[in-house]
Parts: C-alpha cells; sequence; structure tokens
C-alpha cells in the first residue's frame, strides 16, 4: 500500500478545528468522493479533531491519501499527548461520555469512516486512524 | 532478436515512403475488407499518408513504441480506432488497416535487400513485430471504448430505472424495480432525498411492488433513507410489499419501526392525499340537455 | 466576535446558521436565542440549517439545547432545510435529535409552528388536576 500524500497539520483549538474540517473536505474531494462521502468523513474529522482538542489538551491530524492496488483511500490519523483513554471498551460504547457531550465522539466516528484503530495509553496520549476508501 | 532500429527498416521507410504508400493504399481500396460505404478513397489515402509520415518520423529513434516518440503514431491510431468505431467499423477492420502495411512492406523489403538475406530476415522481423504492436494497440483502444460505453449504459440504467416522480403537490414517490443490490440502494436513496428538497414534497412513497426479494442490507437501507427523510421534515410510506416480502421481513428480524406501510401504491397515494387534507370525490353527473 | 443575526418574524424568531460554527459562537447564539424568547414572548423558533455542509454531534447537542430550553421558555422549535448529504450522515452516525421537530423549509417550519402551538394548548386544555 502506497501512501500519495502525506501532510500533518495542528489541531489546538476551535479554530484549528474548523481548519481540520476544511482540510478534510478538500482532500476528499480532491480524491473523487461523492458527496455523501465528503460528508461522513468531514464529520467524522469533526468529531475526531473536536475530542482531540477537549479531551486531548490538543494535538495534530496527519491527512495521507493511499493507494491499495485499484483503491483509493483517505486516512486521518490524530494523535495527541493528553490524559489518555482509560477504557476504551467504554468509550467505544454509544453514548458514553465524561464531558457534557452526547458520546458519539469516538463510536460516531468509527461508524461513518471504513477503519478504525485507536491506542491509548492513560497518561500518556491517545492516537485514533480513521480510514475511508472509496 | 535485434533491435528494429539497427534494422534496415527505418532507412527504407524514409527512402520509399512514397512508394510503400501508394502499393498500400491500392491494396486497401482492393481488399474485401475494404468498407466502401462508410469510408472514402480519399480518406484512405490520407489516413494512410499520416500513418506512415507518423511512423516513419518516429521509427528513427527505434521500434518499442513505448517510448515517447511514438505518441504521435499511437495518439493517431487512437484517433482512428474511436472514429472508425463511431462509424460503424468492426474492430477487426480497423486492426486490418495496420496490419495491411505488412504486404507492401515486406514487398519492399524483399526488393531491396534481396541480395543480403540476414538484412533481409532482420528488416521483416522489424516490421512485423511492429505492426503486430501497432495493430494489437487499435484493439486495445477499441475494447476501452466498448468498456466505457457499457459503463455509461450502466450508469443510465440505473438512473433510468429509478425516476422520482411527483404524484401531487407535496407527495413523491420512487418505484423501485428489480433486484436491488445495496450500491444501486444508496443511489436511489439519496435520489429520493434530494428530490424531495427540490420539489419540496413532505410525504414520499417508496413502491416496491416490483422487487422480487428484500434481504436484510436492503431492508437498512430503506429504513436509513426512511430515517433520514424524517430527519429533514419529511415522511415516508413503502407500499407494493407483497406478502413474501412481508414474510421475508419478519424472518430476518427486521424492526420497521413506526413506518407507514401499506399493500398498493394506491393505498399509499390515498394515504397521502388524506395527511394534506384531500379527498377524492366523484363529480356529479351531468345531466343530459340538448 | 460576530454573533449570529436573530430576525424576528410575527410570533417567531428565525436564526438562519450559515457559518461554520465554533464553541464560543455556538454558545453565544444560545444565549442570545433565550434573551430574544423572553424578550419578545415569541412562540417559537426557526434555525434554518440550509447552509449547513455538515452537523456533527456538537452542532446536534446544540440543536437539542435550544429545542429543550425554548421549551421551559414556552417556545418550539423547528429545525429547517436540512440538506440530504447531511441527513444521510446523522443517520450513520446515530445521531437522533429526539425533541427536535424539523420541516423542509422556512415557510413549512412556520406552518409547523402554528400546528404545534394549537395542540399544546388543546393539549393543555384538556390536561386534568
Amino acid at each position: 500500500m502506497a501512501v500519495v500524500r502525506d501532510e500533518q497539520v495542528s489541531v489546538r483549538s476551535e479554530d484549528e478545528v474548523v481548519r481540520v474540517r476544511q482540510f478534510a473536505r478538500e482532500w476528499a474531494i480532491s480524491l473523487g468522493f461523492g458527496l455523501v462521502d465528503q460528508t461522513k468523513i468531514v464529520t467524522a474529522a469533526s468529531e475526531l479533531a473536536r475530542n482531540t482538542v477537549i479531551y486531548g489538551g490538543g494535538g495534530t491530524v496527519r491527512f495521507q491519501a493511499l493507494n491499495d492496488g485499484p483503491r483509493r483511500g483517505l486516512r486521518l490519523t490524530f494523535e495527541d499527548t493528553g490524559p489518555g483513554i482509560a477504557d476504551l471498551q467504554l468509550a467505544l460504547k454509544d453514548g458514553y461520555s465524561t464531558g457534557t457531550g452526547l458520546g458519539l465522539g469516538l463510536s460516531g466516528a468509527k461508524r461513518l469512516m471504513s477503519e478504525f484503530e485507536i491506542h491509548s495509553t492513560p497518561g500518556q496520549g491517545t492516537r485514533v486512524a480513521v480510514t475511508r476508501w472509496k | 532478436m535485434t533491435d528494429g532500429a539497427k534494422s534496415a527498416l527505418p532507412s527504407l521507410l524514409g527512402r520509399y515512403e512514397k512508394e510503400i504508400l501508394e502499393d498500400w493504399v491500392k491494396l486497401q481500396l482492393a481488399s474485401d475488407t475494404h468498407r466502401a460505404d462508410l469510408v472514402t478513397e480519399r480518406d484512405v489515402r490520407s489516413e494512410s499518408q499520416r500513418f506512415l509520415e507518423a511512423t516513419r518520423t518516429a521509427i528513427a529513434n527505434g521500434t518499442d513504441i513505448r517510448t515517447p516518440e511514438w505518441n504521435d503514431v499511437k495518439n493517431l491510431l487512437t484517433e482512428l480506432s474511436q472514429s472508425r468505431a463511431r462509424q460503424g467499423f468492426s474492430p477487426s477492420e480497423t486492426a486490418m488497416f495496420v496490419f495491411s502495411l505488412k504486404q507492401p512492406l515486406f514487398g519492399r523489403i524483399r526488393t531491396e535487400l534481396a541480395k543480403d538475406p540476414a538484412a533481409l530476415a532482420d528488416a521483416t522481423w522489424a516490421a512485423t513485430s511492429l505492426i503486430d504492436r501497432l495493430g494489437i494497440l487499435t484493439m486495445e483502444v477499441y475494447q476501452k471504448g466498448r468498456e466505457g460505453v457499457i459503463q455509461r449504459q450502466q450508469e443510465e440504467l440505473l438512473e433510468l430505472s429509478t425516476p422520482v416522480v411527483r404524484l401531487w403537490d407535496n407527495v413523491v414517490a420512487v418505484p423501485l424495480i428489480g433486484t436491488l443490490d445495496s450500491a444501486r440502494t444508496q443511489v436511489v436513496m439519496e435520489n429520493l432525498l434530494q428530490e424531495i428538497v427540490n420539489l419540496g414534497a413532505a410525504i414520499a412513497i417508496i413502491d416496491i411492488t416490483g422487487v422480487p426479494t428484500v434481504d436484510t442490507l436492503v431492508a437498512q437501507h430503506l429504513l436509513k433513507a426512511v430515517a433520514a427523510a424524517r430527519l429533514m421534515g419529511a415522511d415516508c410510506i413503502i407500499s407494493g410489499i407483497r406478502p413474501q416480502i412481508a414474510q421475508t421481513i419478519v424472518h430476518l428480524g427486521v424492526d420497521l419501526g413506526d413506518v407507514v406501510t401499506k399493500a398498493t401504491l394506491a393505498d399509499a397515494f390515498a394515504l397521502a392525499l388524506k395527511r394534506n387534507g384531500l379527498t377524492v370525490t366523484k363529480v356529479a353527473a351531468v345531466s343530459s340537455g340538448s | 466576535m460576530e454573533r449570529i443575526p436573530i430576525l424576528k418574524m410575527g410570533r417567531y424568531l428565525l436564526v438562519t446558521i450559515q457559518v461554520d460554527m465554533h464553541d464560543r459562537l455556538a454558545m453565544a447564539l444560545q444565549d442570545d436565542l433565550m434573551e430574544q424568547i423572553r424578550r419578545h414572548h415569541a412562540e417559537g423558533v426557526l434555525i434554518d440549517i440550509s447552509a449547513l455542509d455538515l452537523v456533527d454531534s456538537f452542532i446536534g447537542r446544540m440543536l437539542g439545547n435550544i429545542a429543550a430550553m425554548a421549551r421551559i421558555l414556552d417556545a418550539d422549535t423547528v429545525v429547517t432545510g436540512m440538506r440530504p448529504a447531511v441527513a444521510i450522515t446523522l443517520v450513520e452516525l446515530g445521531l437522533s435529535l429526539t425533541g427536535v421537530r424539523t420541516a423542509l423549509n422556512v415557510e413549512r417550519g412556520m406552518e409547523l409552528l402554528d400546528t404545534a402551538r394549537e395542540e399544546r394548548e388543546t393539549g393543555d386544555g384538556r390536561r386534568q388536576g
């Protein structure tokens, strides 16, 4: 599998969350995703970007365009050095939230994308990678 | 196998281009694959001339048609192949245009190199392998063209079979026909939702009379479409559910929730009118007068 | 900081969301709306999201909050103009927006507010104790 394009952006503030959404939209469009898929990608990016800022204390997101044989995909990797998630199972459950959210950030993003991967160590940080294949 | 450029072929082509062209055109016109009904003598001459010219130029750099020097020749053949396909030529007929160059070319090679058998063999080999590759190229272009047509037809079929119709003010219907697969159902649902917005229709009837089977995936897509329509401020009625499908739905354990279902499109339409505060009444019979 | 304008339309208030909202703006909108409902004794709120190409759980939460708070102030809320791609994504996301009524456009939204008020008032009349 080849990474055809690669870019990393900071996600440390609300304004940068907005910027991440715009980037996600641009990348999705340039990879030829249809409108509905674009919306799913940007929505997932918004959820995860917010999580990174609010719960992770800010971090980065990496955009990658992937070529896996005939199929093309977009991968977003959110990383922070925040408090981490102690109970991943619980965090991935619908409706679970430690804040005032609807608790759909992680589980929602998972549903909207083709692949979802999460690594988290309490006290060290969290990394979430989501991929949508065309 | 020697590199064609080192053979005598390029110089032969350079020196005797005119003669080869004459022989070639004559041959094409006399051949029984010549389509006098589709192409004039002038066209044959001009196409052949352009091809020969381009080949002569390109071959000076070698006979590997993958190199950029051969792009002009390839573009020419692509253009030719596409235009001939449009005119109604079969792919073989188009390929024959290229293959028919062999005879005049071999003839010229034999005449000029009769005294040098090794060079004759090299040049002949170079010529035949080059022409074979170019002939195959025209077939490939033709094939790609057909694949493009098939794909476009498939897309059109997809759209054709799922029109969203406006039944009345505020009421649209989409009659689903044929076997539904995941991709198609999604396309239909997106179309339906867009038409709901375009027409400002708050009631959408999804009629599945023409759908032979429903599996869990399709049922889920239908339910998602209904949920999406609701979120937008419209409501859906599913009609045309045959007894077998009703059975399948129950067996699969699909929960239709509070989605309204009707046996026929007519019933669904009547309900839609009712929701709009309308009824259908019979016009009083007009008494006959003279 | 810019604030989202709130228009008075008879008994109702109309908000048209056109920007990519961040948290501060959303908070300000909620505060402004509640203030305006109180000041004008508004009976309903129309939130037009036809310009939004995205509704995530944050916006969904905001809409739900507005509907709940407005209800406490005796006003109904209708969200109008949701785009198909957004609706499809919300269904996939699992966000149900309960407590939020929706309509295809502002005009339909107003009709809905009219009937909603009637229903509530007739209901109240029939309520016992």
